[in-house]
């Protein structure tokens, strides 16, 4: 069972601002998806390896080759805000 | 004018149709008609004329670029266009122009292709149904009261409803085969790794792959041939020759081994559906194909394995949008305040729950219980697919337990996301399918037939689907939408 | 400045290095220093939607060539894995790195201590990409706004990880230090640490002598000289002292080194700050290593700075000070040994050219050019040849090892040989007998009262009068004729 703190917890840590009740519905939708989720413990997996790739292809590199970059601009060109060459975010508080 | 692409570029060779012709005609079809299906989120009307009209001065010179040269196409809008704004269907991403092309979309503009616009989907390409665009919802063109599927949902219905003469989508759990099942076209998951992911916005990495939907197996043998083959950029892209789809279509079944396995047929399965299918296979036995019946009992928990890696893999894609770089930016009084509303006022209520849900799943003292036990049945499923493929060359099973539903049915996202039960462990595995369709509900809604392979088989998928078309009428009916 | 001697100080450091790669980690960007800010990126290093990382081969060589140098085990198998915070200056929010399954482990530095030499463990190496530049508006605590470069953003970084192996602030330092030389040597890394190519973390506890397990850890960021890692781990080992004199508990916390200031801060971190959510990276495949091609890289290593500074020292015969400075860089130990070569075995047994060389470079090429700027030294104007070409006309008595400096300024700023120098500005010393003789002669008679002195036992009398004859030479009498032809004089008179 996923609890309020746990809901609160992954909210924060992805950068979510939920209100107190988007938190509690999201805490019931959670919940209910996970006890779905939750048949996969009959699954026995000993010994077996995890698969993140469904493809068996290794060592796949690049030579150290200078591309050209893109321009400034078009790299700029996106930014919320900016502030001349920069782009510009609201100040910083540690955490 | 709505034909494959294979007649159209004959009839360009003939001289009795020009690429800018067919493309005003597509253009104005989605003019009069797309208000009521709202494939389309963009449309680039002069960026396809200006196209269209370097293809016709090919064709007149003698020398297009090939059997795409002056074909309309529609992208669905995870594919990165240069100049032209990417939406991935959400307020994230609205006003976001990408300073370069998908791979796919470079191969794409060097055949020659004329790309239309820009289609919608489902928020992130997260859904089923094509209802949860941030824009507006696509219609199904057999039943606008129905959903065409999803998350491809605008590509389907742009083909199904001659608003494009081809298309692309996405498959990450069925987004492809489902969308394609509903509307009653042809459409066709690739091998993992078969098509290069460069410039696709990433939903979950390891599950998505680009795939064709067309009028047509001919076409989706045509479609997938121009954007098939290794891509330095995608590492997970597979360095082995592309064979000539066309080439292998009719080589028939005769002699085949077709694999039906126990559990795609299951319990809630719409009778309709079942019954077309096993009449489908009928079809293939009665054109020389042999049916072996096989077991992969871990379909069963392929959903909820699914259901994390997809979260999880999800989460840590969409962390970007912060409204730093690109995208939706929301004020705040510091850092952390600006992301954070930014990020819920900029994701739907699905995506949302899905970040949620992934966030949650690896976190600490979760990721073995959850992740880690979803990749090692991923390997499980991966295995008895290998087993079934050493007896049998193909399987085929349905694409979907039920046709196309209506809009607002399926409000919990639980019974939303049954619909991908049967198209989920092809992406786990990596493994090629394809939905062509193969009968109608009472209802006369379409009904699709899947048809996995072996990992980079996707000549022999295609060579049994084009005998099952060719032998069946389901490919004169279209909808009635003008 | 030391901690109390009731409690033992335990280090570990974890430092970054910027890979000397042509591109970047992931992307073809280049890795130029100092280019206008978001000059040098592309779709994949600014982590725009729907871009793919490829693995830098080069990165990984230099991985393994460093990793072959510390004695690690290089994992045949390995694997990159995304590691997510949020913060502004990273763009996907995520960086590729390696956890589970690291480049390589289990390794060791030697570093040398109180005239004895201490193998020091390193437990871990693996590759990542770098974040891009945050600069603020202001100061950090009162900016209103940060602006956000990112031109550093994905360019190849090396992290290795020392067991908690260090016992104080000066082992610590010592091991970056020994640390630097090496990375400088494999040619792996500038080590140029103004401009952030080295950066260093230290993790520190205090335990009470004797005790065997570990005390509480705190993590000290922003150590970016071998100074501020011996200052700030002194100060941060005094303040954990003072807190358990007193019975406090330590925090495991992150704090900062203010250098400014001389303290360390603490950076608040909240409980969840670390949950990283580490999962394999998918858009990357595993590596399987070669062995043939681990083999290669092992076959091409270079001598390191400790084994040549020994070698320095026995085959050459200089003292272990001057070994330590000539190996500063590879590009200048290949530099003293050309120029020694160049010059020639010294006559009969004397041995004496390879320290005449070391003195110069010492002295007076290291004064013009920074010893670890691998450039500079190669492309100095004045070569191993020409070195040795000054050398030889200050040996056979051309020139004066006065005059010789000045030649020597003189080959900086033209880049021609001395002999063409002391030939073009007449700058030959005077060895001509019979022309000194009438030199000193004049010089003596102005000087009557050194020559009393002189006879009334002052010796250092002489000096004056040979400072004298220089004088009127310009510098240019060769010392030794002038002393004998004086000492003959004065003997008559
Ligand atoms: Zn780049």
């Amino acid at each position: 069972m996923i609890d309020r703190k746990d809901v609160e917890h992954a909210a924060r840590l992805t950068r979510l601002a939920l209100t107190e009740a988007e938190l509690e519905r999201m805490r019931e939708q959670l919940n209910s998806i996970l006890a779905h989720l939750d048949t996969l413990r009959l699954v026995d997996t000993t010994g077996v390896e995890p698969t993140s790739h469904a493809v068996d292809v290794v060592n796949v590199m690049r030579e150290d080759e200078v591309e050209p970059c893109f321009p400034q601009d078009a790299m700029l060109g996106n930014a919320p805000d900016r502030s001349g060459e920069f782009f510009r975010v609201p100040r910083i508080i540690e955490e | 004018m709505h034909r494959p692409i294979h007649e159209l570029t004959d009839a360009y060779r003939r001289g009795d149709l020009t690429p800018t012709a067919v493309a005003e005609s597509y253009l104005a079809r989605i003019a009069a008609l797309d208000e009521r299906v709202g494939a389309y989120l963009t449309v680039v009307r002069e960026h396809a004329l200006a196209a269209a009209q370097e293809s016709e001065r090919r064709w007149r010179a003698g020398a297009p670029l090939g059997p795409l040269d002056g074909a309309p196409l529609a992208l669905k809008d995870v594919l990165c266009t240069r100049g032209v704004r990417t939406t991935c269907g959400s307020k994230m991403l609205e006003a976001f122009v990408p300073p370069y092309d998908a791979t796919v979309v470079e191969r794409l503009r060097a055949a020659g292709a004329v790309v239309l616009g820009k289609t919608n989907l489902d928020e992130f390409a997260m859904g089923s149904s094509t209802e949860h665009s941030a824009f507006h919802p696509t219609r199904n063109p057999w039943d606008l009261s129905r959903v065409p599927g999803g998350s491809s949902g605008g590509s389907a219905a742009a083909v199904a409803g001659g608003l494009a003469a081809g298309a692309f989508g996405s498959d990450t759990g069925g987004s492809i085969r489902q969308p394609a099942a509903f509307c009653g076209v042809v459409g066709m998951k690739p091998t993992y790794g078969r098509v290069s992911r460069y410039g696709l916005v990433a939903l979950a990495s390891s599950l998505d792959q680009i795939g064709p939907f067309a009028q047509d197996v001919e076409d989706t043998a045509l479609l997938l041939g121009a954007i098939a083959g290794h891509d330095r950029r995608d590492s997970t892209s597979i360095a082995a020759p592309v064979p000539d789809y066309m080439a292998e279509l009719p080589r028939g079944v005769d002699g085949l081994t077709l694999g039906l396995p126990d559990e795609y047929f299951i319990d809630g399965m719409d009778p309709e559906v079942e019954r077309a299918v096993r009449q489908a296979i009928d079809v293939l036995r009665g054109l020389g194909a042999r049916i072996e019946r096989v077991s992969l009992p871990t379909t069963r928990h392929s959903l909820a394995a699914y259901y994390i890696i997809l979260p999880a893999e999800a989460s840590s894609n969409l962390a970007r949008y912060d409204g730093v770089k690109y995208g939706l930016r929301v004020p705040g009084r510091d850092l952390v305040e600006m992301e954070s509303r930014t990020r819920a006022a900029g994701f739907g209520a699905e995506v949302r729950r899905r970040i949620m849900l992934g966030t949650y799943a690896l976190s600490a003292g979760y990721y073995d219980a959850y992740y880690g036990k979803a990749q090692s049945v991923r390997t499980l499923v991966r295995r008895e697919f290998g087993a079934a493929f050493a007896r049998v060359d193909l399987i085929v099973a349905p694409t979907t337990p039920n046709v196309a539903f209506k809009h607002g049915e399926k409000e919990d996202p639980l019974s939303m996301y049954l619909n991908d039960v049967f198209t989920i462990p092809g992406n786990l595995s990596g493994i090629p399918g394809v939905s062509v369709p193969c009968g109608f509900s009472g209802a006369g809604l379409p009904i699709g037939l899947q048809i996995l392979g072996r990992p980079l088989d996707e000549a022999r998928v295609l060579r049994a689907a084009y005998a099952y078309e060719k032998a069946t009428p389901w490919r004169a009916r279209r909808p009635e939408l003008a | 400045m030391t901690t109390p001697d009731r409690y033992e100080v335990v280090i570990g450091l974890e430092v970054h290095a910027q890979l000397r790669t042509k591109s970047k980690m992931f992307c073809g960007c280049t890795t130029t220093f100092g280019a206008p800010p978001n000059s040098q990126t592309c779709p994949v290093c600014q982590g725009m939607p729907g871009v793919l990382p490829v693995v830098n081969r080069r990165a990984v060589e230099f991985g393994i060539r460093t990793a072959l140098a510390f004695s690690c085990r290089v994992n045949p198998a390995c694997r990159f894995a995304r590691k997510h915070y949020y913060y502004p200056d990273m763009p996907k929010n995520y960086q590729i790195s390696q956890y589970e399954e690291p480049l390589a482990e289990d390794g060791f530095l030697e570093i040398e201590v109180d005239g004895g030499s201490r193998k020091i463990g390193i437990q871990r190496l693996h590759l990542e990409e770098d974040v891009g530049k945050l600069l603020h508006e202001g100061t950090l605590e009162t900016a209103q706004a940060s602006l956000v470069d990112f031109n550093r953003s994905g360019v190849a970084l090396m992290e290795t990880v020392s067991r908690p192996e260090l016992c104080s602030p000066e082992e610590a330092a010592a091991y970056l230090r020994a640390f630097r030389a090496v990375l400088i040597f494999l040619e792996v890394c500038d080590g140029n640490m103004e401009e952030g190519s080295l950066r260093c973390d230290a993790n520190i506890s205090l335990r009470p002598r004797g005790q065997t397990e570990l005390g509480t850890k705190v993590e000290i960021k922003n150590l970016n000289s071998f100074r501020n890692v011996q200052r700030a781990l002194e100060f941060e080992a005094r303040r954990q002292a003072q807190a358990l004199d007193v019975g406090e508990r330590i925090v495991q916390e992150t704090r900062l080194w203010e250098a400014d200031r001389g303290y360390t801060r603490s950076m608040r971190s909240k409980e969840f700050a670390h949950d990283y959510r580490y999962f394999p990276e998918p858009d990357l495949v595993p590596l399987r290593l070669d062995r043939a091609w681990v083999d290669e890289i092992r076959a091409a290593l270079p001598e390191l700075p400790r084994a040549r500074r020994q070698r320095f020292v026995t085959q050459y015969g200089v003292p272990a000070y001057d070994a330590e400075v000539l190996t500063q860089s590879r590009a200048l130990a290949d530099y003293y040994e050309a120029s020694v070569q160049a010059w020639g075995p010294s006559p009969g047994n004397r041995g004496d050219r390879p320290k005449t060389v070391s003195n110069w470079i010492m002295s007076e090429l290291l004064a013009a050019l920074p010893g670890d700027d691998e450039l500079a030294i190669q492309r100095s104007p004045i070569t191993p040849a020409r070195l040795a070409g000054l050398l030889r006309l200050i040996e056979d008595g051309t020139i004066s090892g006065k005059i010789a400096k000045d030649v020597f300024q003189k080959m900086l700023a033209s880049g021609d040989d001395a002999a063409a120098i002391v030939g073009r500005e007449g700058l030959t010393q005077v060895a001509d007998e019979a022309a000194l003789s009438q030199i000193i002669v004049s010089v003596m008679a102005a000087n009557p009262k050194a020559i009393d002195d002189f006879k009334r036992g002052k010796k250092e009398a002489k000096g004056a009068l040979v400072g004298q004859v220089m004088k009127a030479t310009g510098g240019k009498a060769n010392p030794a004729l002038v002393n004998r032809l004086l000492e003959d004089k004065l003997s008559k008179t």
